[in-house]
C-alpha cells in the first residue's frame, strides 16, 4: 500500500466518495500490503483474494449507481469463526481445517449489504479459547509492535490484520477479552458490545452466553462505524435484543463535560505493570482536563471473575463442542473408525489441540453429576455478584475506567506453559463479559519497550454511545491511535531473532 | 374400549407399581427450533437446513405454535403451568444427535401436576402427572442399509416432542393400556399429537416395579423401553412383573436397569445398568431465553380449549340419552362425535344415528384404515349425508336392510341417498296391492311349501317372506309383507282356507 493510501475507514469513504480511489483499487493495495506482511504476522488464515476483487468490484458498481456508504468498498477481515458461505472457516482448528459452511452469518450479511469488501479470515486461538493466540492450530499471529511478541486473544489476527495495514476494519468475538485484550496489544481500537446487541448467528460458539461480536479498527470513529453496520435484532438469534440501534456516528460529539468516569480500586491492585498504571492515570487526566468528571467506585467481587468465568465458560464450551464428532463434517480420524467409541475418541483427539482439551474436561467436570452445585451453580451465583457489583457502581457514576490488561504483549511461549499466568491477562475483561455489558478498548500509551497500552471503558448496559462518545473525545485529545509500527519486515534483528524461534 | 384386554392377571400377593413416560411428537408443521418441515415420509435428510443439523454457528429459534401446544396439553390435564421454564442441554454422544446434546427441559418443566381421570372395568381411576416438559427429537441411525457404513437419518432432529410424566399411579398392565388409550385420545381431542404408534409419534416407556401388598416402600424399577403398540404395552409391562416376582421368589435381586421389549421373544431384556447410565451433565440453555408465558396467554388458550373426552360423554348421555358405552365409544374420537353431533342435527335420532356411526360408519372406517389419521378426511359419506340415509328409514322411504345397501353406494360414487334410491328403484313398496301379487305369484309357485305350513312346519313362514323380498327386489315393507303372508296363510296347522 502506498504511503499516501487512508489507513482509517473514515479517510478512505471519504477517498472513495471524492472519486479520488476505487474499492478495486483499495482492494489491491491492501492484498499487497497482506502479501507484503504476511510472512512475519500471520495474521490471516485464508486471504479471500477472488472474493475481495469481486466484492470490491460490486462496491464500485454499487456506487457508479449511485450508492453510498461509510463501508461501501472498505476492505475487512473477520475472525475465522464467522461463518462464511463457501469459504472454510476454521475456528483456527485442526477438526475444521476443511469446512466450508454453507451459509452466511448474521454479521457477515449485514457487512456485505453495507458493501463491505472480505479480503481474508482473520487467524485465533482455537475455538477462541485462548489469551495469545498461540492455541491456533495453523500457528500464531505475531504482534506487528515487534513480532517475537503475541497479538493477545483469541482475536488476535483481527487486531493484527488492523495494526498491520491489512485491512481497515475487523470484527472479532469477545469472551472474556477476546477483543478487548489483542486490541490492547496491538495498539488498535476494539469494542465488545452489550450482549446481545450483535447477533451471534452464524457464530461458531465458545460460550454462548457470554460470546459477543465486536469491531476492531484504528479510531472509536470507525468502530463505530462498523457498530452501526453490524448491531441490530435477529430474529434468529433468540438472545438478541430488540432495542433499537442509535446513530453511533452522530453521538460522537467530542464533548465529556459532565460525564462521570468511575475508577474501581480493585482495577489497580497488585501485579499491574508500572507503565500501564502510569499510561492509564495520565489518560484519566486527561479526560479530566476535558471536563469529565472523575470518582471512586468499588467493584468487590472482581478477584472470583476469572475462576467464574474459567466454570461458566469451560462448561458451555463442553457442550458446544460435542457436536464435533467426525460425523456430519469435519476431520474424522482413519483409525478406530469401526468402533462409534473409537471414532469420537481418535477424531476429537486428533482434531483439538491441548487447550481445548483441558477447557472441555474442565467443563465437563464442572456440570457432572455430584459436582454442579459445588461449580457451575456456585459459579453462576458469583455472576450475579459480579453484575450487582457493576449495577451499584453505575448509580454513581456514567462510565468506568480501568486499565485493559494488567500488562502489554508477552513474548511467544512466555506464558504457554503456565496457564493460570495466561488467564490472568483477562482479569480485568472477564468480569464485563459476566455481566453482558460493552467495553471498550483504546491505545493509551506505550511501555518502555515501545509496546502499546491499553485504556478500558465500561459502560451500563445498551450504552455503546456513551462509550464511544468518550473514547472519540480521548482521541481527539491524544495521538496513540495514530501510531503505527515500524515498517514490518524491516524488523529489527532481536525482532527478527524471536520471529525465527517461534517458526521454528 | 377393553375389548382387547387379556383377562385381569393374578399377581398373588405381588402388587405392580407402575408410571408412564409418553412421548408425544407435537403436531407443528416445522421443527421445534428451526423452519424445516415436521413430517414423517420424506426422503432420507431430505427436511433438514444447518441448524437442525447443528452446524458451526447455527442458534435455536422456538417454534411458538409447539409452545401453545404443550401448555394447552398441561392446561387440559389440570397442571399448573409455572411463571417460568427452563429450555437445558442434555448431554451425550449419539451420531443421530447432531449437536452433541438435546435441547430438553429439566429443573423447570413446562408444566406440573395434573392428572389424567381413566375408565377402568373398576370405575374411574386418577393417574397423576409429575409433569409435562418439551424437547426435541433426535435423528435415526441406519445400520442395516449398507455392509459398510451406518447412515445417519435427521429428518426426525428436531421435531417437537412433549413429554408426559405420569407418577406410579397404575397398578397393572391393563390400567397403564387404558391410561395410554385415555392419553391419546385426549391429545387427538387436542389436535396437538397425531398419536400415531407406528410412525413413532406417541411413544411410550414404562417404570415398573412390584411390592407385596401393602408394603408401604417402593421396590426397585426397571425401565422398558421400545413399546410401540397398546397391546404390547400390556404384554411387556405384564411380562415384566411377573419377571421381577419370580425373580424375587427365587431368591434374586430387581438390579434398576433399562430393559428393551422384545416382541417376538414376548419379553423383556437388559439395556444398560445404572451403573452405566449416562450422565447427561443438564445446564440451562443459554442460546434460549427463560420461558416467561404471560398470564394472560395462558388464559387465552385455556378459553380455546374445545369440549375435552370425558366432558363430552358425559354430555352425550345426557342429551341423547344414548347409553353411556355408546357414549364412550363415540366420543373417543373428536372427529366421530364430531360427525355423531352433524348427523343427530340433520336428523334427530340419536339412538339409530349411534348404532350407524358406531357399527357400519366405524367398521368401513376402520376397513379403509382412514382411522390412523387424526381427522378422517377420506370419507366420502358427510354426517349430514348419513342423517338423511336415516331419515328415510324413518320415513318408511327405504327399510333399514335396503339402507344399507344405499350406504355402500354412497361410499362408493359418494352419491347423496335420495338419489341413490331413485336411481336404483330402492322406494319399499307398502302399496297393499302390489304386495299382495307378490305374495299370490310366491304361494303358486310353492303349493307343497303351503301346504306343509298349514300342516303345523310354521317355520316356512321366512322363507315365505324371503322369497317375496327377492320377488319384489328386497323393496317390500317387512311388516306389511308379514301382515299379508299370514292373512292369506291363515294360522300354521289349520288347514283350512283355500
Amino acid at each position: 500500500m502506498s504511503s499516501s493510501a487512508p489507513s482509517t475507514i473514515d479517510a478512505a469513504s471519504r477517498a472513495l466518495a471524492a472519486g479520488e480511489l476505487s474499492a478495486t483499487d483499495l482492494a489491491s493495495a491492501m492484498l499487497d500490503r497482506i502479501a507484503a506482511v504476511e510472512p512475519t504476522v500471520h495474521a490471516l488464515l485464508t486471504v479471500t483474494a477472488d472474493r475481495a476483487l469481486a466484492d470490491a468490484r460490486e462496491a464500485d458498481r454499487r456506487r457508479g449507481a449511485g450508492e453510498s456508504g461509510p463501508l461501501l468498498g472498505i476492505p475487512i477481515v473477520l475472525k475465522d469463526l464467522f461463518a462464511t458461505d463457501g469459504i472454510r472457516t476454521t475456528c483456527g482448528s485442526r477438526i475444521l481445517e476443511h469446512y466450508v459452511p454453507p451459509y452466511d452469518a448474521d454479521a457477515v450479511t449485514r457487512l456485505a449489504r453495507a458493501g463491505a469488501v472480505l479480503v481474508g479470515k482473520a487467524n485465533m486461538d482455537e475455538f477462541a479459547m485462548g489469551s495469545s493466540n498461540e492455541n491456533s492450530a495453523f500457528g500464531p499471529s505475531r504482534n506487528p509492535w515487534d513480532p517475537g511478541r503475541v497479538p493477545g486473544g483469541s482475536s488476535g489476527g483481527s487486531a493484527a490484520a488492523v495494526a498491520a495495514g491489512e485491512c481497515l476494519g475487523a470484527l472479532g468475538t469477545d469472551t472474556g477479552g477476546s477483543i478487548r485484550l489483542p486490541a490492547s496489544y496491538c495498539g488498535v481500537t476494539g469494542l465488545k458490545p452489550t450482549y446481545g446487541r450483535v447477533s451471534r448467528y452464524g457464530v461458531t460458539a465458545y460460550a454462548s452466553s457470554l460470546d459477543q461480536v465486536g469491531p476492531f479498527a484504528h479510531t472509536v470513529r470507525d468502530v463505530s462505524v462498523l457498530l452501526g453496520a453490524i448491531a441490530g435484532h435477529d430474529p434468529r438469534d433468540s438472545t438478541s435484543a430488540p432495542q433499537p440501534v442509535p446513530d453511533y456516528v452522530a453521538a460522537l460529539t467530542g464533548d465529556v463535560r459532565g460525564l462521570r468516569f468511575g475508577i474501581p480500586a480493585e482495577y489497580f491492585a497488585d501485579g499491574i505493570a508500572t507503565a500501564v498504571e502510569k499510561s492509564v492515570r495520565e489518560a484519566i487526566e486527561t479526560l479530566r482536563g476535558l471536563g469529565a468528571t472523575v470518582v471512586d467506585v468499588s467493584l468487590p467481587h472482581t478477584s472470583y471473575g476469572i475462576a467464574a468465568y474459567y466454570l461458566i465458560a469451560t462448561a458451555e464450551a463442553s457442550s458446544n463442542l460435542a457436536r464435533y464428532d467426525g460425523v456430519k463434517y469435519g476431520h474424522r480420524a482413519k483409525r478406530g473408525a469401526d468402533e462409534l467409541l473409537e471414532m469420537y475418541r481418535h477424531t476429537r483427539d486428533e482434531g483439538f489441540g491441548a487447550e481445548v482439551k483441558r477447557r472441555i474436561l474442565l467443563g465437563t467436570y464442572a456440570l457432572s453429576a455430584g459436582y454442579y452445585d459445588a461449580y457451575y451453580r456456585k459459579a453462576q451465583k458469583v455472576r450475579t455478584l459480579v453484575r450487582n457489583d457493576f449495577r451499584r457502581a453505575f448509580e454513581t457514576c456514567d462510565l468506568i475506567l480501568t486499565p485493559t490488561s494488567p500488562g502489554t504483549a508477552f513474548r511467544i511461549g512466555e506464558k504457554v506453559a503456565d496457564p493460570l499466568a495466561m488467564y490472568l491477562s483477562d482479569v480485568f475483561t472477564v468480569p464485563t463479559n459476566l455481566a453482558g455489558l460493552p467495553g471498550l478498548s483504546v491505545p493509551c500509551g506505550f511501555d518502555e519497550a515501545g509496546l502499546p497500552i491499553g485504556l478500558q471503558l465500561l459502560a451500563p448496559p445498551f450504552e455503546e454511545a456513551d462509550l464511544l462518545r468518550a473514547g472519540d473525545a480521548y482521541q481527539r485529545a491524544t495521538d496513540f491511535h495514530e501510531r503505527r509500527p515500524a515498517e514490518i519486515g524491516a524488523a529489527s534483528g532481536g525482532r527478527s531473532e524471536a520471529s525465527e524461534q517461534q517458526s521454528a | 374400549m377393553s375389548d382387547t384386554r387379556d383377562e385381569t392377571p393374578d399377581y398373588g400377593d405381588w402388587e405392580p407399581v407402575i408410571g408412564l413416560e409418553v412421548h408425544a411428537q407435537l403436531l407443528t408443521e416445522s421443527k421445534l427450533f428451526c423452519g424445516c418441515s415436521a413430517s414423517f415420509g420424506a426422503a432420507p435428510n431430505a427436511h433438514t437446513c444447518p441448524v437442525c443439523m447443528g452446524f458451526p454457528g447455527v442458534l435455536p429459534v422456538l417454534n411458538e405454535r409447539a409452545l401453545e401446544f404443550a401448555i394447552r396439553t398441561g392446561i387440559a390435564t389440570g397442571c399448573t403451568i409455572p411463571t417460568r421454564a427452563r429450555w437445558a442441554r442434555k448431554n451425550y454422544f449419539y451420531p443421530d444427535l447432531p449437536k452433541g446434546y438435546q435441547i430438553s427441559m429439566f429443573d423447570e418443566p413446562l408444566a406440573i401436576g395434573g392428572g389424567i381421570d381413566v375408565e377402568t372395568p373398576a370405575g374411574t381411576k386418577r393417574v397423576r402427572l409429575t409433569r409435562i416438559h418439551m424437547e426435541e427429537d433426535a435423528g435415526k441411525n441406519i445400520h442395516d442399509t449398507d455392509d459398510a457404513h451406518s447412515l445417519v437419518d435427521l429428518n426426525r432432529a428436531g421435531v417437537p416432542l412433549m413429554e408426559i410424566v405420569s407418577e406410579p399411579d397404575i397398578a397393572s398392565a391393563a390400567e397403564a393400556a387404558d391410561y395410554l388409550r385415555t392419553l391419546r385420545s385426549l391429545l387427538q381431542y387436542l389436535e396437538v399429537c397425531d398419536g400415531n404408534l407406528e410412525q413413532g409419534s406417541f411413544r411410550c416407556d414404562a417404570n415398573v416395579s412390584v411390592r407385596k401388598k401393602g408394603d408401604p416402600k417402593l421396590g426397585t424399577r426397571t425401565e422398558i423401553k421400545n413399546i410401540n403398540s397398546f397391546r404390547n404395552v400390556e404384554r411387556a409391562i405384564d411380562s415384566e412383573i411377573r419377571r421381577q416376582i419370580d425373580l424375587i421368589e427365587s431368591g434374586g435381586t430387581v438390579r434398576q436397569e433399562t430393559r428393551g421389549w422384545d416382541a417376538d421373544r414376548g419379553r423383556t431384556l437388559a439395556m444398560r445398568s445404572k451403573e452405566d447410565a449416562h450422565d447427561y451433565r443438564y445446564f440451562p440453555e443459554p442460546d434460549l431465553l427463560p420461558l416467561e408465558v404471560p398470564r394472560e396467554r395462558i388464559e387465552a388458550i385455556r378459553g380455546e380449549l374445545p369440549e375435552l373426552p370425558a366432558a363430552r360423554r358425559d354430555r352425550f348421555v345426557e342429551q341423547y340419552g344414548i347409553p353411556d358405552y355408546d357414549a364412550g365409544v363415540l366420543t373417543a374420537r373428536r372427529d366421530l362425535a364430531d360427525y355423531y353431533e352433524a348427523a343427530v342435527r340433520t336428523h334427530p335420532n340419536p339412538k339409530a344415528l349411534s348404532n350407524w356411526v358406531m357399527g357400519d360408519v366405524l367398521r368401513t372406517v376402520r376397513e379403509r384404515g382412514l382411522d390412523e389419521a387424526l381427522v378422517i378426511r377420506d370419507w366420502p359419506v358427510s354426517a349430514e349425508s348419513l342423517g338423511r340415509l336415516v331419515a328415510r328409514i324413518d320415513d318408511g322411504t327405504i327399510s333399514g336392510k335396503i339402507a344399507k345397501t344405499v350406504l355402500e353406494e354412497m361410499l362408493a360414487s359418494g352419491a347423496e341417498p335420495d338419489d341413490v334410491i331413485e336411481r336404483k328403484g330402492l322406494r319399499q313398496v307398502t302399496d297393499a296391492g302390489a304386495i299382495t301379487g307378490a305374495v299370490e305369484e310366491v304361494l303358486a309357485a310353492n303349493p307343497d311349501k303351503v301346504a306343509e305350513y298349514r300342516g303345523g312346519k310354521d317355520k316356512l313362514l321366512g322363507f315365505f317372506v324371503g322369497q317375496i323380498m327377492k320377488a319384489t327386489g328386497g323393496k317390500a315393507n317387512p311388516q306389511a309383507v308379514n301382515q299379508i303372508l299370514r292373512a292369506r296363510l291363515g294360522e300354521p296347522g289349520t288347514s283350512s282356507g283355500g
